[in-house]
């Protein structure tokens, strides 16, 4: 990022980027390809820390594995890379051990929906005070580009040579059903309102998800034909239709469909108690049933039928 | 009657066994509290964990010694309470010859050949206090009274300590009903 | 379970002489240890610690999360103990089994913490009701990988207090995960408890940078000479970096022969280093004794038994109880091996032979083993015989 002095007839070298301090800048050069979207993921939460408004020593990342698990390395927070799957629960523990922290939690799909989708939805459930960013590359990059939940149907990986035949998570009607309190997708290519959405998952008392579409031109472009990662961001720009209001169950991604569109927007932000163990007094009441899950039903018809 | 504590080596081995719902598992508990904590005892207590002891048969265990009680099982129990008649029929073969035998002889059709056995129509007597939930302290009274195991005061401090205040003193006198009634037996 | 269920409004140490069921000590003793944060998933016959915990860590300032699972369960217990918090979860066989994974994580991260493992019949889901003893290989080397961990083994509800803090202690001075292994018979097993004032409870603090945050840079895994590293806690301001990865000292990965050996060593060693300071055992009539039996948990109680009866019948057999399991007391068994007097070890134990291989690779003394599968103690007479073949 530049700032508005920056705007100079001559060539201006700085000493010091605004985000360095965010920055493990000891760490790089990272280990990310070349045309990797986890790179433009963890700029926008970057920024987003530090337009956050809460202090450095305040924000906690934590991780699971792969590349996106190693976001966590890179930024200059107390950060913790933990093991496959278990991100959520470990962070949980910091969330529910110091209120006071803000912790966002960085992960791949794999890691969060497959070996630790039983930790997320039950930390949904629980509307954990956590922020997931869930970067979704449909495939385990790291590894070399095998099939995981979210591979869509009939995408190729070293694991489904033949093209995938499982229906693949519809995360964020996922998220939204088991109860998280904010939802969204975005795609790489949407940095501001990818970092708008991290900012409001900060400051969102309660489960924060948001899944992010993300190229990895190595692991999934490569065998599905996609070519080089700037091809699969086109894909995105093209097909991409913003709809805060969608019906969620309606917004899987069908790669293979070119005339198909990728849903993306802010699709859920609702007040709920967010979990806070007791401290020696009953539970809160039940819950009220939720009417804006109602609400977003009817609207989403309306939207539906009349885009079709 | 029975004067002296049913006891083998030093030690006692009590095991009381009813049905789920009868409250042996606090008759243990006030036992074994009550010669640990009350009486200059040592005392064990175990209760039946095994796929018998859910909704069924359910039973306690005590050992109770002067000296520190190593071994916590009851092999062949000094003194039986069986409150139902499996109870009994599963462990009288178990009960130590000379060990003391106490049963609800409403609940419990002794063999016609058994001898020297105690009966408290404890059911009965917790009902005429106004609560048939009782009948397990009824039958702890009785067992303190008969075999002397512990002292009366042990016991009834270790109900004080267990039992929510609003009910100690519909357990005492349920307790002091069986002690007072195994007074009259070992008198008669 | 256990009718005690007096404690509401209790302070978070309950002072004096309790009958005490041995899990309920198990969650006191945690409680007495400063106990902030307990996660865990209930599983037979542990669940009678999560039960009372459930009910008294919030009423005196603590967290209790019912956790999905026991992969959910270390998991949030290392994350609490990250941010500072003396953190427990409690479990069986099955759950100890999920655990596995991320007590590795815990080793290479360092993040103290207490895992109770109440044994019970096993392989797989095995007797949920009754005795086992099969854990204690498990226990030691059960994660992936080579590394050292502190295990510890009551033999009665007091100890399950005792050990507990202990184990706390242990954790926090070592960085390491504790081990409290109990068995069912121990755990259910309600005897006198005495629970001693505040002045009377140990605690070691963890070792914490001896610089302010930012004053300069902190090397979060550099240990010092006992091999253990101060720790930072999360919202301290130090920017730790915490991987399960092999790192150096700043805590960043590194990737290679050299830092690996480094590391792992270390981990290793650390334990080993302070082995003497964690080992605890029971001597009874070892001065003159020609037949040992080495026990633990609640075989150590039948053993006590069969030694005394051998006694009495003039046998000099005697007992060497492993308080500590991990790492074994080596050298207490060298010793009697090499005294010359002892003649034979008996080793009874509810599983198909564990303690008794360590006790083999440390004598070539004969060594008598006992073992069964599980379900049942072992009886004082079986021992006795033994000792008195």
């Amino acid at each position: 990022m530049t700032t508005a002095a920056s705007v100079t007839s001559h060539t201006r070298i700085v000493e010091a980027h605004p985000i360095d301090k965010v920055l493990r800048a000891d760490r790089f050069p990272h280990i990310l390809c070349p045309a990797c979207g986890i790179g433009s993921i963890i700029h926008c939460y970057v920024q987003a820390i530090t337009e956050s408004g809460i202090p450095l020593n305040q924000h906690v990342c934590v991780s699971g594995i792969g590349c996106s698990g190693r976001a966590a390395g890179y930024i200059n927070v107390d950060s913790y890379h933990t093991t496959h799957g278990r991100a959520v629960p470990f962070a949980l523990g910091i969330a529910v051990y110091r209120p006071d922290l803000r912790v966002t939690v960085i992960s791949g799909d794999g890691d969060l929906t497959s070996i630790g989708g039983n930790h997320l939805i039950h930390a949904a459930r629980r509307n954990v005070n956590l922020t997931i960013i869930c970067i979704n590359n449909f495939n385990y990059g790291m590894t070399g580009g095998q099939a995981g939940p979210t591979t869509p149907l009939s995408a190729k990986s070293s694991t489904t040579p033949f093209g995938s035949w499982e229906r693949p998570f519809n995360l964020p009607h996922l998220a939204h059903a088991v109860g998280a309190s904010f939802v969204a997708r975005w795609t790489v290519l949407h940095i501001r309102q990818l970092k708008e959405a991290v900012l409001r998952g900060m400051h969102k008392q309660g489960f924060a998800f948001i899944e992010v579409l993300s190229p990895c031109p190595t692991g999934f472009g490569r065998p599905n034909d996609i070519g080089e990662g700037l091809e699969e961001m086109r894909r995105y720009r093209r097909r991409c239709q913003v709809d805060d209001h969608a019906y969620l169950p309606d917004i899987d991604i069908d790669l293979t469909n070119d005339d198909s569109p990728i849903v993306v927007g802010n699709f859920v932000d609702v007040e709920r108690p967010p979990f806070h163990p007791a401290l020696g007094e009953p539970a809160a009441a039940t819950p009220k049933p939720d009417p804006d899950r109602a609400a977003a039903r009817t609207q989403s018809r309306e939207s539906s039928s009349n885009g079709q | 009657m029975a004067s002296k504590v049913p006891m083998t080596n030093g030690v006692t081995q009590v095991r009381i066994a009813g049905f789920g719902g009868q409250g042996v598992i606090l008759t243990g508990m006030l036992l074994g509290k009550a010669a640990s904590l009350y009486d200059g005892k040592e005392a064990v207590f175990t209760q039946s964990y095994g796929p018998e002891a859910r909704g069924g048969a359910s039973s306690a265990d005590v050992v109770i010694s002067s000296e520190p009680v190593d071994d916590p099982l009851v092999t062949n129990p000094d003194i039986l309470v069986a409150l139902f008649q499996e109870a009994y029929v599963r462990f009288r073969p178990l009960l130590r010859e000379g060990g003391m035998l106490i049963v609800d002889d409403e609940l419990v059709h002794a063999d016609a050949g058994e001898t020297g056995m105690h009966a408290i129509p404890a059911t009965r007597m917790a009902e005429a206090l106004g609560r048939r939930i009782v009948a397990n302290v009824v039958v702890f009274g009785y067992l303190v009274g008969m075999s002397g195991v512990i002292s009366r005061d042990a016991a009834i401090k270790a109900i004080e300590s267990t039992v929510k205040p609003k009910t100690y003193q519909l357990n005492l006198d349920a307790f002091s009903a069986g002690y007072e009634r195994a007074r009259g037996d070992r008198a008669s | 379970m256990g009718a005690d269920t007096k404690v509401a409004g209790s302070p978070r140490l309950m002072v004096g002489e309790h009958f005490m069921l041995g899990d309920h000590a198990c969650a006191e003793g945690a409680l007495a240890a400063g106990l902030d944060f307990f996660a865990g998933y209930p599983i037979t016959p542990s669940t009678e610690i999560c039960e009372r915990l459930a009910h008294r860590l919030p009423q005196v300032g603590g967290r209790f999360v019912q956790m999905e699972d026991e992969l959910g369960s270390i998991a949030a217990i290392l994350g609490a103990s990250a941010a500072g918090a003396r953190s427990l979860t409690a479990t069986s066989g099955p759950g100890f089994s999920l655990m596995m994974e991320n007590i590795g994580l815990a080793v290479m991260m360092e993040i103290p913490c207490v895992i109770v493992d109440v044994m019970r019949g096993s392989p797989s889901t095995g007797l949920p009701t009754l005795v086992g003893q099969g854990d204690v290989f498990q226990a030691r080397w059960g994660s992936h990988g080579d590394y050292s961990i502190v295990a510890f083994s009551p033999s009665s509800p007091q100890e399950c207090f005792d050990l507990t803090i202990r184990a706390f202690n242990v954790a926090d001075q070592l960085r390491i995960p504790v081990f409290l292994l109990m068995d069912e018979t121990i755990g259910h097993m309600t005897e006198r408890v005495v629970i001693p004032p505040a002045d009377q409870i140990p605690r070691t603090p963890r070792k914490r940078p001896g610089h302010a945050p930012g004053e300069k840079l902190f090397l979060p895994f550099k240990a010092d000479g006992d091999l253990i590293p101060p720790m930072a806690h999360a919202g301290e301001g130090y920017n730790v970096h915490f991987t399960g990865l092999t790192h150096d000292e700043r805590g960043y990965p590194a990737l290679n022969a050299q830092a690996h050996e480094e590391l792992v060593m270390r981990l290793s060693r650390k334990v080993s280093a302070h082995a003497s300071e964690v080992t605890l055992v029971e001597e009874v009539y070892l001065e003159d004794a020609e037949v040992v039996v080495v026990t633990f948990g609640c075989t150590a109680r039948s053993a006590r038994r069969a030694v005394n009866l051998a006694r009495q019948r003039g046998i000099k057999a005697g007992l060497l109880r492993a308080i500590t399991l991990w790492p074994f007391p080596e050298e207490h068994v060298r010793r009697l091996s090499e005294s010359g007097r002892v003649k034979r070890f008996v080793v009874p134990e509810i599983n198909l032979g564990q303690v008794c291989r360590e006790v083999e690779r440390l004598t070539s003394l004969p060594v008598d083993r006992i073992n069964r599968a599980g379900g049942a103690m072992i009886s004082p007479q079986s021992i006795m015989e033994v000792i008195a073949a």
